[in-house]
C-alpha cells in the first residue's frame, strides 16, 4: 500500500514539469501552431527562473521570470511563423535548438563566473518551493500525503490547466480560439481577429512552458543548475498533447500517468518484474506512438488535432 | 481588401503575396539576412564581452587552421550531409520525417550486429554487408511511419519524432544489456569494433566522406532525371493531382520513406564504424535534427546541402575551438546558429511577400 502511495507521489511529482510543457503546447496547436520548440522555451524558462532565483532568492520573481521567459521565447517563434509565415516545424525545430543552447551557454558563463564553480538555490527560495506542509490538511493519514503534501509548483499547474480548460472550452473567446484553430479563415470571416487571438494563445503558451522550464531547473535537478536540465521533458510534452487528446484537463491525467511511467522502474520490484530499464523509459513513447495510431484509425473530430496545425493563414490566400 | 472593409478601416500594414522575385534579388535578400544574423550574433558576443571579430575569425580559422582541423570538419560534416540528403527525400514529397535520427540509429544498431558478432570474414565483404544491413535498419524503421499515413493516414511529424526517442532506448538496452561490453568495469558500454570492422581512411578521413559525396550525386540525380524523383514533386506539390495523373501516391510514400531511412541509415553506419569505432548512444547525436535545417536551408537541393553542412560543421568545429582557447561556451555554436537561422527563417518572408502601407501599394 505504502509502495503504491509513494508511487503515487513520486508520479505527481515527475510529472507536473510535462504538465505545464504539455498545457503549453495545447495553447499553442488550439490556435493551428504545432510548435516544436516546447524544449527550447522550457530551456529559456528554465535558466531565466533558476537564475532569477539565485539572485534574488524570491520564488515570485523566479516564476514570473520563467513565465516572461518563455514568453519572450515564444515571441520569436510567434513572429516568424504568424507575421512571416515561416515554416512552423522547422521554426519550432530551430527554437529548440536555440534555446536549448541559450539556456546552456548562460547556465555555464554564471558558473564559470561564480566563486564555487557551482550554482545552487539559497536556502530561502528551497524552502518556499519545498514539498509544503500545511497544518492539519498535511496530516490527514493517506490523504494528506495523496493531496496536501506536494511543493507550491504541482498546485500552480493544476490551477493553471483547469483554468486553461475553462478558458478554452467554456468562454466565448475560447470557442473563436477553437475556431481560429480548426479553420482560420472561416473565423476570419466571422470577424474573429485570428491575427491577435494567435500571438495571444502562443505567447502565453509559451509562458506555462517557461514555468514547467523552471521545474526541472529548481526541482528536479535539486536546486543545483545542471545543463541540459530539461532534458528532453519538452519533446515528451508535445507527445502528451496527443495522448491528453488537446484537452488541459485530461493533460493532467496524461501527466501523472507519464510522470508514472518515468518513475515506475524505482518501484516495480525486480522480483516481480523484470524487465531492463531502457523499456521502462520507451514506455511513454510507446503508448504515445499507439495513441497517435489508435486515434487516427477512429477519425474521431472531437478529439483530434485542430484542422489547420502546421500550417500558416494568409489572409488573402483564402 | 474584402477583409479590412469588414473591419471598418484598413490596417496599417497588411501583407501582400509577391510576384516572383528574381533569382539574384533572392540571393542578395539571403545574403542580407544572414550578415544581419552575424550583426545580431556580435551584438550578442559584445554583451557577453567577447570582441565579435576575434569570435567570428577564430571559428574560421579553428575549423582550417591545420590539416587535423580540416579532417575533424569534415569528420563533423559526413553524418550531417548524408542524413541531410535522406530528410530531403521524405521532405520532398511534403512528407516531415523528422525521424532521422532514430533513423540513423537503427542504421548503426543493424550495422553494429556485424561488426561485433559476425566480424570473422573479409574486411571489404564485411563492411558491405554492414552497408547493406544499415540500409535496412534505416529503411524500414523509416517505412514504419509511411506505412501508418498511408494506412492510416497518421501524422507524421509526431510519429517519426516519438521513433527517435523508441531507437535511442534500444541502443540503451542493447548497451546495459545483451552487448554490454563483458571487459568494461564501470559504466556499461559496447565494446569497440574489431579493427576488420572499421571503415578506413583516405585522405586522412574515414571513407565515408567519399560515400556521402557519392550520395549526394544519386540523389540530386535520382530526384531531378528520374521518374520516381519526379513522381515525388508531384505528389509534394498535390495529392489530388498526383492520383489525377495515376501516381500510387501510397506506394511511392513507402518506397520513399524507405529510401529516405535508408539515407539515415547509411549515416548511422558511417559514424559508428568510421568515427566512434563504437555504438554510442550519441551515434546520432542531434545531427537528425540539425539536418532537417540543413535540408530545409538548402532548399531541399542536393547540391546547396553540401555547402550548408559544410558550413554548419565550420561553426560546430570552430567553436570548439573557440572553448578550448578563449573558454567561450561550445553551446555559442547553438545559440549563433538559432539567430541565423531565424534571420533567414524571416528573410523567405520577404522573398515571397511584402507589406504594403495604408495608402498607396494597394491591388499591386
Amino acid at each position: 500500500m505504502s509502495t503504491v502511495l509513494n508511487l503515487f507521489v513520486a508520479a505527481v511529482l515527475a510529472g507536473t514539469p510535462l504538465l505545464f510543457g504539455t498545457v503549453g503546447e495545447i495553447m499553442n496547436e488550439k490556435v493551428g501552431h504545432l510548435n516544436l520548440g516546447v524544449e527550447g522555451m522550457m530551456s529559456i524558462g528554465a535558466c531565466a527562473g533558476f537564475m532569477v532565483g539565485y539572485q534574488t532568492d524570491n520564488v515570485v520573481l523566479a516564476l514570473l521570470a520563467a513565465f516572461a521567459a518563455g514568453v519572450a521565447a515564444a515571441l520569436i517563434y510567434a513572429v516568424l511563423t504568424i507575421t512571416f509565415m515561416a515554416d512552423q516545424n522547422v521554426t519550432g525545430l530551430t527554437l529548440t535548438i536555440f534555446g536549448v543552447g541559450l539556456a546552456n551557454f548562460i547556465g555555464e558563463y554564471m558558473l564559470n563566473h561564480s566563486a564555487t564553480q557551482s550554482l545552487k538555490l539559497p536556502e530561502h527560495i528551497s524552502a518556499q518551493i519545498a514539498n509544503l506542509h500545511i497544518p492539519v490538511l498535511s496530516d490527514i493519514p493517506v490523504l494528506g500525503k495523496l493531496l496536501f503534501s506536494y511543493n507550491i509548483f504541482v498546485y500552480i499547474g493544476i490551477v493553471t490547466a483547469v483554468i486553461c480548460w475553462y478558458y478554452l472550452q467554456k468562454t466565448k473567446t475560447g470557442l473563436n480560439v477553437r475556431a481560429v484553430g480548426e479553420n482560420p479563415g472561416a473565423a476570419d470571416a466571422a470577424g474573429i481577429r485570428v491575427i491577435r487571438a494567435k500571438y495571444i494563445n502562443v505567447l502565453i503558451g509559451g509562458g506555462i512552458c517557461g514555468i514547467g522550464g523552471a521545474y526541472s531547473a529548481m526541482i528536479i535537478c535539486g536546486g543545483v543548475w545542471i545543463s541540459n536540465c530539461v532534458n528532453g521533458l519538452g519533446w515528451i510534452s508535445v507527445a502528451l498533447v496527443i495522448f491528453a487528446s488537446w484537452s488541459p484537463v485530461k493533460a493532467i491525467y496524461g501527466s501523472l500517468a507519464f510522470g508514472c511511467f518515468s518513475v515506475l522502474k524505482y518501484y516495480v520490484p525486480k522480483s516481480i518484474i523484470s524487465i531492463p530499464n531502457a523499456f521502462y523509459d520507451m514506455l511513454p513513447f510507446v503508448i504515445t506512438a499507439l495513441v497517435l495510431v489508435i486515434s487516427s484509425v477512429r477519425q474521431s473530430k472531437e478529439n483530434n488535432q485542430p484542422a489547420s496545425c502546421g500550417t500558416n493563414y494568409f489572409r488573402e490566400e483564402r | 481588401m474584402e477583409a479590412s472593409k469588414k473591419t471598418g478601416r484598413e490596417p496599417l500594414l497588411r501583407t501582400v503575396k509577391r510576384a516572383e522575385l528574381s533569382r539574384k534579388k533572392t540571393m542578395i535578400l539571403r545574403a542580407a539576412s544572414v550578415l544581419l544574423a552575424l550583426l545580431a550574433g556580435g551584438i550578442f558576443l559584445l554583451i557577453i564581452g567577447f570582441n565579435p571579430f576575434t569570435v567570428y575569425q577564430t571559428i574560421i580559422s579553428g575549423a582550417f587552421r591545420s590539416e587535423m582541423a580540416v579532417q575533424a570538419t569534415i569528420r563533423i560534416m559526413i553524418p550531417l550531409l548524408i542524413s541531410s540528403l535522406g530528410v530531403t527525400m521524405a521532405f520532398k514529397m511534403r512528407f516531415w520525417n523528422i525521424g532521422a535520427e532514430g533513423q540513423i540509429i537503427m542504421g548503426a544498431i543493424f550495422a553494429t550486429y556485424f561488426a561485433l558478432y559476425q566480424n570473422a570474414m573479409p574486411h571489404v565483404l564485411l563492411l558491405i554487408i554492414m552497408f547493406i544491413f544499415s540500409v535496412i535498419g534505416g529503411g524500414l524503421f523509416g517505412l514504419i511511419p509511411a506505412f501508418f499515413k498511408a494506412k492510416f493516414n497518421t501524422n507524421e511529424t509526431l510519429f517519426t519524432l516519438m521513433l527517435n526517442y523508441i531507437a535511442l532506448n534500444v541502443i540503451v538496452y542493447l548497451r546495459d544489456g545483451p552487448w554490454k561490453d563483458p571487459a568494461s568495469s564501470g559504466f556499461p558500454k559496447i565494446a569497440r569494433f574489431d579493427l576488420n570492422a572499421q571503415l578506413d581512411s583516405v585522405l586522412g578521413v574515414q571513407a565515408g566522406w567519399i560515400i556521402a559525396l557519392l550520395l549526394t550525386a544519386i540523389v540530386y540525380i535520382y530526384l531531378k532525371y528520374t521518374k520516381q524523383g519526379y513522381e515525388i514533386s508531384v505528389v509534394g506539390d498535390s495529392h489530388a493531382t498526383a492520383k489525377y495523373a495515376g501516381i500510387p501516391v501510397k506506394r511511392m510514400m513507402l518506397r520513399t520513406m524507405f529510401l529516405s531511412g535508408a539515407i539515415c541509415g547509411i549515416a548511422g553506419m558511417v559514424q559508428a564504424t568510421g568515427s566512434d569505432m563504437t555504438l554510442a548512444t550519441s551515434v546520432a547525436g542531434g545531427v537528425g535534427f540539425t539536418a532537417i535545417i540543413v535540408a530545409w536551408l538548402a532548399r531541399l537541393n542536393p547540391a546547396a546541402i553540401v555547402i550548408v553542412s559544410f558550413l554548419f560543421s565550420i561553426l560546430e568545429k570552430g567553436s570548439s575551438v573557440m572553448q578550448s582557447t578563449y573558454g567561450l561556451s561550445s553551446y555559442s555554436a547553438d545559440v549563433l546558429q538559432g539567430i541565423i537561422l531565424f534571420f533567414v527563417l524571416g528573410c523567405e518572408f520577404f522573398v515571397r511577400y511584402k507589406f504594403v502601407g495604408r495608402k498607396g501599394g494597394a491591388g499591386k
